[in-house]
């Protein structure tokens, strides 16, 4: 077990220049020993890489990695005594489900009795006692998988486990099984667990901090909820929940927030700098106003959508648009008609230069 | 129920006419001459007469055909053992990617480009003990080789040049193999500590068996028809040494124009090849199951 310090930068291209031509920018980050952590963001975004490094299957273009303090960039997964399962199961055909999972402990030449011991708790462990002596290629995708996940927590010793989108190709249903297995493990087990998805539901429910990449960049580290209410970073915004933030561009000046032809007071609790700005408002925090209220807009109504446990409101104000969710028994406005939306109040957040204010 | 029967269309059978008449054409005719010779005694085009299996019986208690026989199922087994591991060897040590690795690809295919009777002919010179390179090599450094002369000598030069003509057959179709197997292997192999061995054990091996079941069957049914190199290169001598299945099969019924006991054999060859690939593809089918049972090592 071991706490993971990232101070690096990665580039795969040899003379890197521009931002774009890293693939990881530079960083400086820590997993603490024995947390939950989630790699979040889209394909491309750099947390496939961040996790190579981290194992040692890659080696940064820039800066180091330590592990409790101990440098090891130029240290292989062996030395670094990392456990890392990808994205899709990687099962050694010819081997039984058993042998499978001493086989990382054989390569370290545990003895006999412990490997017994070790792969019949790990086994007990994914419910997979009772194919111990059946051959793993013939078994479904989602056994394939727990085996591979059984390899990575076999060896007691090891100093994290990493996990590349593990649950890629199992089934939805059984999806939940085994996340709910890997939160248990950790539990049980307390390793420190990085986990990288590009499903935000995966990654709020397993880590216990969450890491937001976009491009290269680590934008945000925290747990769900700060996802929620303060994202640090406009994108955080738009890729947390479901929808995403909505964005007003808005000028401040004087004591308004102009939004074209409407002007919004802004919030006297804090101090803004003048300029453009970005409001964000959760589409959860969208409530209806009084006509004329402070801080409301008069919105027109595009669409009503009735998503089964919630009603989902899409309106326009200045060429914008804003989606609000309500109460599923809630009476809406029908499209064409106006609708007045708070849009300032205490979750509303404000963005300049993407970042939040 | 009724309504939901098919209706039964004889016609449709008409379909597979143009395939029927071309496999009839290209292998069941040619294949029924042959049934036809082997139980006749042909004296002369009006004069024949039927014989039944005498012919099968003659040939299978004929020694040149047995030894014949010995030395072809020793050639190709020495075939297989030489140029299965070498050609495994061969595709692991390939560069994998970038233009050394399309270079190294375009190398050692070059051999597979060359006619059998050229392959032949250039091995003819080459081992020649006056003015072939590897022959004059061999005689100056104080082997007196001559594959003319020596029997072993011959039978390995035969050997030599097979392995020459078609390991990078092999070496092609394992490389492809080995391409085949996502990067994550090898990085988890990385992460779970497997060494070199380890890895081509339990990784590329197993991920190799369908390429290199390939392999093994082309090589021996190959090897088993071999006849146009040993032809060039020693004519089948010295004495017996190199006379393989196919070149005494040209014997009797070119040579000798045994027309009956030349088809009643071809069939026999015929039938041992198929036998042959029926079991060695069984038998590797069935070789990754029986794995599992062994201990990892």
């Amino acid at each position: 077990m071991a706490r993971i310090t990232l101070d690096l930068a990665h580039s795969y291209k040899p003379q890197p220049v521009a931002d774009s031509d890293y693939a990881l920018l530079p960083l400086k980050m820590e997993f603490a020993d024995g947390g939950a952590y989630a790699l979040l963001g889209p394909s491309g975004c750099g947390k496939t890489t961040m996790l190579n490094i981290m194992s040692g299957l890659l080696v940064p273009s820039h800066g180091s990695v330590l592990f409790d303090g101990r440098d090891v960039t130029r240290a292989s997964p062996q030395e670094r005594n990392i456990a890392q399962v990808f994205q899709f199961p990687v099962i050694y055909d010819t081997m039984t489900v058993a042998q499978n999972l001493a086989f990382p402990l054989k390569n370290r030449k545990v003895p006999e009795a412990q490997i017994r011991e070790r792969v019949g708790a790990i086994a007990e462990m994914l419910e997979l006692s009772g194919q111990l002596d059946q051959r793993a290629a013939g078994l479904a995708a989602d056994a394939k998988q727990k085996i591979s996940l059984g390899r990575g927590l076999v060896r007691p010793d090891v100093a994290a486990v990493l996990f590349d989108e593990p649950l890629t190709v199992i089934d939805p249903h059984l999806k939940w099984q085994l996340r709910r297995k890997l939160k248990q493990i950790h539990h049980e087990l307390k390793l420190t667990l990085i986990y990288v998805t590009h499903d935000q539901i995966e990654a709020l429910t397993f880590a216990d901090q969450v890491v937001v990449m976009t491009r290269g960049r680590a934008v945000q580290v925290g747990a769900a909820d700060a996802l929620f209410e303060r994202p640090q970073h406009v994108f955080v915004g738009h890729f947390i929940g479901s929808p995403g933030m909505n964005f007003l561009p808005v000028e401040h000046a004087e004591g308004h927030l102009q939004l074209a032809e409407h002007r919004l007071p802004a919030p006297g609790a804090r101090t803004l700098p003048a300029g453009p700005l970005l409001v964000g408002v959760r589409p959860e925090y969208l409530a209806r106003a009084e006509p004329g209220a402070a801080g409301a807009l008069a919105c027109q109504v595009l669409r009503v959508q009735d998503l089964g446990t919630s009603l989902m409101l899409t309106a326009e104000v200045a060429g914008q648009v804003l989606r609000a969710r309500f109460d599923p028994d809630a009476r809406l406005p029908a499209p064409g008609e106006t609708v007045w939306l708070q849009v300032l109040g205490e979750h509303t957040c404000f963005y300049q230069n993407e970042e939040l204010l | 129920m009724s309504t939901t029967t098919k209706p039964v269309n004889q016609k449709a059978w008409f379909l597979i006419l143009p395939v029927l008449i071309c496999v009839a054409f290209s292998a069941i005719v040619p294949l029924m001459t042959v049934v036809n010779y082997s139980v006749q005694d042909i004296i002369s085009p009006e004069r024949r007469v039927f014989v039944g299996t005498e012919w099968f019986a003659a040939v299978m208690r004929d020694e040149e055909l047995h030894q014949a026989l010995l030395r072809q199922l020793t050639f190709s087994g020495a075939v297989l053992l030489v140029e299965i591991p070498l050609g495994i060897a061969l595709a692991l040590s390939m560069p994998a990617s970038g233009w050394k690795s399309s270079a190294v690809l375009v190398t050692v295919a070059l051999s597979l480009l060359i006619p059998w009777n050229v392959v032949g002919t250039i091995w003819q010179i080459y081992g020649r003990s006056d003015i072939g390179l590897l022959g004059a090599a061999l005689n100056a450094a104080g082997i007196d080789y001559s594959y003319t002369g020596n029997a072993t000598h011959a039978w390995i030069t035969v050997l030599v040049m097979d392995v020459w003509h078609w390991t990078p057959l092999v070496a092609l179709l394992c490389f492809a193999g080995l391409r085949s197997i996502p990067d994550a292997y090898y990085q988890a192999a990385r992460i779970d500590g497997a060494s070199k061995f380890a890895v081509f054990r339990y990784i590329q091996l197993p991920k190799m068996r369908g390429v290199l079941m390939i392999a093994v069957l082309l090589r021996f049914m190959d090897s088993f028809m071999i006849y146009t190199e040993p032809f060039v290169l020693t004519g089948g001598g010295p004495g017996n040494a190199t006379t393989f299945l196919s070149q005494y099969l040209t014997q009797k019924a070119v040579g000798q124009f045994d027309l009956g006991p030349a088809a009643a054999f071809s069939l026999i060859y015929f039938l041992i090849i198929l036998l042959l690939c029926f079991v060695l593809y069984n038998w590797m089918q069935r070789v990754g199951t029986q794995a599992a049972q062994e201990p990892v090592a």
